[in-house]
């Protein structure tokens, strides 16, 4: 009778602390690290940059969703495969492959004893096909597999086995049919996007921003998914689905929903990877990157979208930082990491920030956020004292 | 009255018709054919020992579990042959005998998932949080005692109070058929007489069938009450009728 923050609506789907989070973080990535940090060191930020989308789709689909996929480098595989495959085709010009068997394929086709570029290879020729192609190939995959599993009731541990099972399959067809895929090298000796060579540092600094920019505007997809009514129901079918179930939705459909946004968000990343680092292989495909990636997303916290960033970010400078001193320390170090955010932080980064730091900032950034799951009834700017103190 | 003379056209007059119902785990029939009718309005109370099959009866309804054989029409449709969120759209809604909410959402956000618009996954993105939407989670809210705990988050709700919460989730939903599950079990003494009181008010106007242990409770509320039996039923009339029928005091009620 009294409560009027519900009532008083939300007209904007982002926070006034949302806002800020976006835009430090936008300022750091812009800004700060651009000019503290020297070419080389540019170049590994917007490697790790491309792990960050993985991160933003498994917040939403485990996070919030519940959904805990262990093959997210499945579509990061499938979405830098595409793009691979169009600077490839692009880098194969007749006149750069004259001494080939068959010259205007790629390399290792001609290695391979194939005379004819494959019909799997055809849209590849065009970039507008291409970029359809890293969206939709991974979604619609996502979509097989999500509807074959979640309309039959399949979930948690079961289906984070399947993912995984993905991951070591598309491997192994990955390696296996060398001749359309490059094989266990993957699709190198990438060169140029429409005769633009992306190998030069100026262009590495440009695709660089580009990936920001692409990275924010996920971001605020993300956010805009979270705050809507569908945001909601993926974490009240987390609770109890089955109340989701008898309040008249079809629980399977907003599963499949996610999944395939998760999808297409690591797709994205896993074509500015080839674009930026300049080749595609396996190894990023398989398990081991599908758990490493889901290890970014504990560790920054997976039930915050930002959180998830800096996760990424942190924990792939510590791999560079300590690949450089102690190589053979780095898994055991990841594994502990593992272990401290399962046993000390479940919340991740943004878990100890939500309870140390934020309150002592005040509400805009998020001091009255009390939990990791934010609501959005509770505007900051209404202190929503019933939400806090019970 | 016997369910086998009732002709088909008469079944027009039942809201629920339950014909035949038969279901088996393993060889176990849980429910074992059993055929009862619901009337327009009415509230039915089903009562009857522990393991006689009548949160069965209730998940069969509402499709959480299949049948093996019989029917379930309601309002002429085979509820049988469709998917839970398709019967929970034709209007049968159903509270579980554990307080079934979202614990991380707010009490506003529980009552507006269950509204009923924006159900698809389109719709869900596109869901405006308009002004007919707030009354209607106000007034909902008024009615199950919570009106001034919309911002809090449902997990710091007492025992009773997330019950109440979610019988208002099912208020929201407006259904022709309430179903509930023990609603007053594990509640304090003040909170099962506000309950009763809530009850009354809203099965009003549509047909509600309960599942209850409590005696006092069921003679306050029941119209008609059938008593199960190792999935079968026991007896079936008003709550005099039942009480006085030998039967259910020797398997039931005498006990």
């Amino acid at each position: 009778m009294t409560t009027s923050a519900p009532t008083s609506g939300r007209t904007f789907f982002l926070r006034p602390q949302d806002m800020i989070g976006i835009a430090i973080l936008a300022v750091l990535l812009v800004v700060i690290l651009p000019l503290t940090l020297d070419n080389f060191r540019l170049q590994f930020v917007g490697k790790y940059l491309t792990y960050a989308f993985v991160a933003l789709g498994l917040v939403l689909c485990w996070g919030y969703a519940g959904i805990l996929s262990l093959g997210q480098g499945v579509f990061f595989g499938l979405g830098g495969y595409c793009m691979a495959m169009f600077l490839k085709l692009e880098a194969s010009s007749v006149a750069n492959t004259k001494i080939q068997t068959t010259p205007g394929i790629p390399d290792f086709m001609d290695w391979n004893q194939i005379t004819e570029l494959p019909l799997m290879w055809q849209p590849f020729n065009n970039l507008g096909l291409t970029i359809l192609a890293v969206i939709l190939v991974p979604a619609l995959f996502a979509f097989i597999v999500g509807f074959a599993m979640f309309k039959r009731r399949v979930g948690g541990v079961y289906f984070a086995i399947i993912t995984q099972a993905l991951a070591a399959i598309l491997t192994i067809l990955i390696v296996g049919q060398q001749g359309y895929t490059g094989g266990i090298n993957g699709i190198t000796d990438l060169r140029t996007l429409h005769g633009w060579d992306i190998r030069t540092d100026a262009a590495k600094t440009i695709l660089y921003f580009v990936c920001v920019g692409l990275l924010i505007a996920c971001i605020l997809l993300a956010y805009y998914v979270k705050s809507s009514k569908l945001g909601r129901i993926l974490v009240a079918m987390r609770d109890k689905e089955d109340r989701v179930r008898f309040s008249g939705y079809d629980v399977a459909s907003f599963k499949v929903f996610v999944f395939c946004l998760a999808a297409s968000l690591s797709a994205i990343g896993g074509a500015m990877f080839t674009l930026q680092v300049g080749f595609m292989s396996p190894s990023f495909v398989g398990i081991v990157p599908s758990i490493e990636m889901v290890i970014y997303t504990a560790v920054g916290g997976r039930l915050s979208i930002l959180g998830a960033i800096y996760g990424t970010l942190l924990v792939n400078w510590a791999k560079t930082s300590f690949s450089e001193s102690f190589p053979e320390l780095w898994l055991f170090g990841l594994g502990g990491l593992f272990i401290a955010v399962v046993l000390i932080f479940p919340n991740g980064l943004a878990g100890l920030w939500q309870t140390y730091v934020a309150p002592r900032l005040g509400p805009l950034f998020g001091g009255t956020a009390k939990r990791a799951v934010p609501s959005p009834a509770s505007e900051p700017a209404v202190p929503a004292a019933p939400a806090v103190a019970e | 009255m016997n369910a086998n003379v009732i002709s088909d056209q008469m079944n027009k007059d039942f809201v629920l018709a339950v014909e035949g119902l038969t279901v088996s785990f393993d060889g176990f029939k849980a429910v074992n054919d059993l055929s009862f009718y619901v009337d327009e309005n009415e509230i039915r109370v089903i009562i009857g020992p522990n393991g006689a099959g009548k949160t069965t009866v209730l998940d069969l309804i509402c499709g959480r579990t299949k049948a093996t054989t019989g029917s379930i029409r309601f309002k002429e449709r085979e509820l049988t042959r469709m998917k839970e969120h398709e019967i929970v759209r034709a209007g049968v809604g159903r509270k579980f005998q554990n307080p079934s909410i979202y614990e991380d959402l707010t009490v506003f956000e529980n009552l507006e998932i269950s509204y009923p618009k924006g159900r698809t996954v389109r719709g869900a993105l596109t869901f405006r949080r308009d002004s007919a939407v707030k009354e209607r989670v106000q007034e909902v809210a008024e009615t199950i005692f919570l009106a001034d705990q919309l911002d809090q988050r449902a997990e710091y709700l007492s025992h009773g109070q997330k019950q109440w919460l979610e019988i208002g989730m099912l208020l929201i939903q407006d259904p022709e058929l309430l179903m509930l599950d023990e609603p007053v079990a594990g509640m304090s003494v003040s909170e099962r007489k506000k309950t009763a009181e809530l009850l009354n008010r809203i099965i009003k106007d549509r047909s509600v069938i309960v599942i209850e242990h409590d005696m006092k409770f069921v003679e306050d509320i029941a119209h008609k009450v059938t008593v199960l039996h190792q999935g079968k039923i026991l007896s079936e009339g008003s709550m005099a009728k039942v009480q006085a029928d030998p039967k259910v005091i020797e398997v039931y009620l005498g006990h």
